[in-house]
């Protein structure tokens, strides 16, 4: 188990780091020269004094990628929270019917990530979306929008159907925390004559904190690694490119391997810095947990 | 706040959720099931009942082919995981030895690696093992994700089973693999489904991987399949048989979601919360 592990992790792992310092071109893997930095960052000398930087570092299309990455991974997992907790305290309550909600509920996460890309483009087709159709017969909008088109809308439209997809996951955790409370808070509570938001603010929010804090670092890890979704939904968009999608772009359909492979690279560097930040900022939570 | 308001506004509240969450599915269903230029009206309500898109997507082209991918690699994949992990979460879970924590969170971590910071050293792996643009590359790379979750969960579902009963199987002079196979698989069912399923689902949705690592048409899985499809332009994209086809991919999974609800909850909150 753990030589299959290593195998299929921690091998290619090193093996894109590697890539990343070489020329390495997607038909010449077996033949690479060592070519230190080059890939992050050179200096190119015009031989008049005058010279220009080259490389990762000084790409603005990379770092709008990384920025498109973080925005996205911020909004889309603060959205997910927060309608993840509304849509468990619905689940934990008692209502005919809750079983059908809740399976309901899974359906988004089920559905596979491309398929729910197409569906959503089909549904905010500019032409003959029905959201379209439905935001102008509410007269929300005056004219059909091309969202996934749009450079104002795309980041939009790729948010939109992420929340829509993940929420689900995220309800379940915070209602696994939820089912963790003790009933007989609440009707002491009740007995006492407390305000149910009161309630909710000081008895089930810090009780359901750490499983808020675990899911959302589990879903910032996932938003942050987000492929799929946006290659599909909108291809070759600068408005929603994120890291994945740049280093996707280099490695195989640019033909820049070693380009593709320093952005990898990068990226497990900037996710590894997120991750240990958000468990720095969660560890007291976390550890009273246990 | 007479209680009527707040009980109609609870059930208003109940009916958005339900209608945001079914609602792209079942819009999908509609479309699917119209024919030429019907497809272009915008429709609220089922105005058709024609099958010519399953028709042609099943008919044509070699959708059913990319299907039976699907199911195999992701059967290989569950096969495979589940009896690597039973081993290696029985050694985790009953031998004692130095770094077991730390093993344990490294194998967890693995699960949550941006898969694109491994992909150009997995394409070299896969094209000098001379797997590529086969299904076994898939089997072989979906280990990445499926492993450490099912040996996460498999480990904290054996901690939880009662030494006696292997203790007593010792007495009786088992050997270790007896009592995997004999002791602990029956007891395990549950788990093993829950592990299972899920990694079943990922295995079927994934994406990046199976992009990457098949070059041709008959070889591809179908969330793949589903993303290339296109007509002849930008705007001949036969959003019909898209939806067919999403139909056809998605409503496997709604049955398994529907049956197996419970145990899908419990294994995925069991990879987090426990964590």
């Amino acid at each position: 188990m753990l030589l299959v592990l290593a195998a299929v992790a921690a091998y290619p792992l090193f093996r894109t780091f590697y890539f990343g310092f070489t020329d390495a071109s997607l038909d010449m893997l077996d033949s690479v020269n060592w070519v230190g930095f080059r890939n992050y960052l050179e200096w190119v000398d015009y031989g008049d004094g005058e010279g220009e930087f080259f490389g990762l570092l000084v790409d603005e299309v990379w770092w709008q990628s990384v920025w498109n990455t973080l925005y996205f991974s911020f909004v889309s997992v603060s959205f997910e929270t927060f309608f993840g907790l509304i849509v468990a305290l619905v689940l934990n309550a008692n209502f005919a019917g809750r079983g059908i909600v809740r399976a309901a509920v899974l359906i988004p996460w089920a559905i596979p990530t491309t398929v729910s890309a197409k569906m959503w483009a089909w549904m905010m087709h500019d032409q003959f979306g029905i959201l379209n159709d439905l935001l102008m017969k509410l007269h929300v909008i005056s004219e059909p929008i091309a969202w996934t088109a749009s450079s104002d809308t795309a980041m939009l439209a790729v948010l939109m159907v992420d929340i829509w997809k993940t929420t689900p996951f995220m309800a379940l955790l915070i209602l696994a925390g939820l089912q963790m409370v003790p009933r007989d808070i609440y009707e002491a509570a009740k007995i006492d004559g407390v305000h149910p938001v009161k309630v909710f603010f000081k008895v089930t929010l810090p009780i359901i904190r750490p499983a808020i804090v675990v899911a959302i670092i589990f879903r910032a890890l996932d938003a942050m690694r987000v492929f799929d979704l946006i290659y599909v939904l909108t291809p070759a968009n600068d408005d929603t490119r994120t890291m994945s999608v740049f280093a996707r772009e280099y490695l195989f359909d640019f033909d820049k391997f070693a380009y593709g492979s320093a952005a990898s690279t990068l990226l497990f560097l900037i996710i590894g810095g997120v991750t240990i930040t958000i468990f720095a900022m969660g560890k007291t939570n976390v550890g009273r947990e246990n | 706040m007479p209680i009527w308001i707040k009980r109609t506004s609870f059930y208003a509240l109940v009916a958005v959720i339900f209608v945001l969450s079914v609602f792209p599915f079942y819009y999908a269903v509609v479309t699917s099931f119209k024919s030429g230029q019907a497809i272009f009206n915008v429709d609220y309500w089922p105005t058709s009942f024609s099958l010519d898109n399953y028709f042609t997507v099943l008919t044509q082209g070699v959708f059913g082919q990319q299907i039976l991918n699907s199911i195999m690699v992701a059967t290989g994949v569950v096969l495979i995981s589940l009896a690597l992990a039973v081993g290696a979460s029985y050694a985790l879970s009953r031998i004692a030895f130095r770094g077991k924590t730390l093993m344990l969170f490294t194998i967890l971590s693995v699960s949550m690696f941006p898969q694109i910071a491994v992909l150009a050293g997995l394409f070299e792996l896969i094209r000098s093992m001379g797997i590529y643009n086969s299904l076994w590359s898939l089997v072989f790379s979906y280990m990445i994700f499926t492993l450490p979750f099912t040996v996460w969960v498999l480990t904290t579902f054996m901690k939880a089973l009662p030494v006696e009963i292997e203790e007593a199987a010792i007495v009786d002079g088992a050997s270790p693999i007896e009592i995997i196979v004999k002791v602990f698989l029956p007891l395990m069912w549950p788990a093993l489904v829950t592990t299972g399923l899920l990694a079943f689902i990922h295995a079927w949705n994934e994406f990046l991987f199976a992009f990457t690592f098949m070059a041709t048409d008959a070889k591809r899985t179908v969330p793949v399949a589903i993303a290339m499809i296109s007509g002849g332009s930008e705007f001949e994209v036969p959003w019909g048989n898209i939806m067919a086809a999403s139909v056809v991919v998605t409503v496997p999974l709604i049955a398994l979601v529907l049956i197996f609800q419970r145990k899908i909850v419990a294994g995925l909150t069991a990879g987090a919360v426990k964590g």
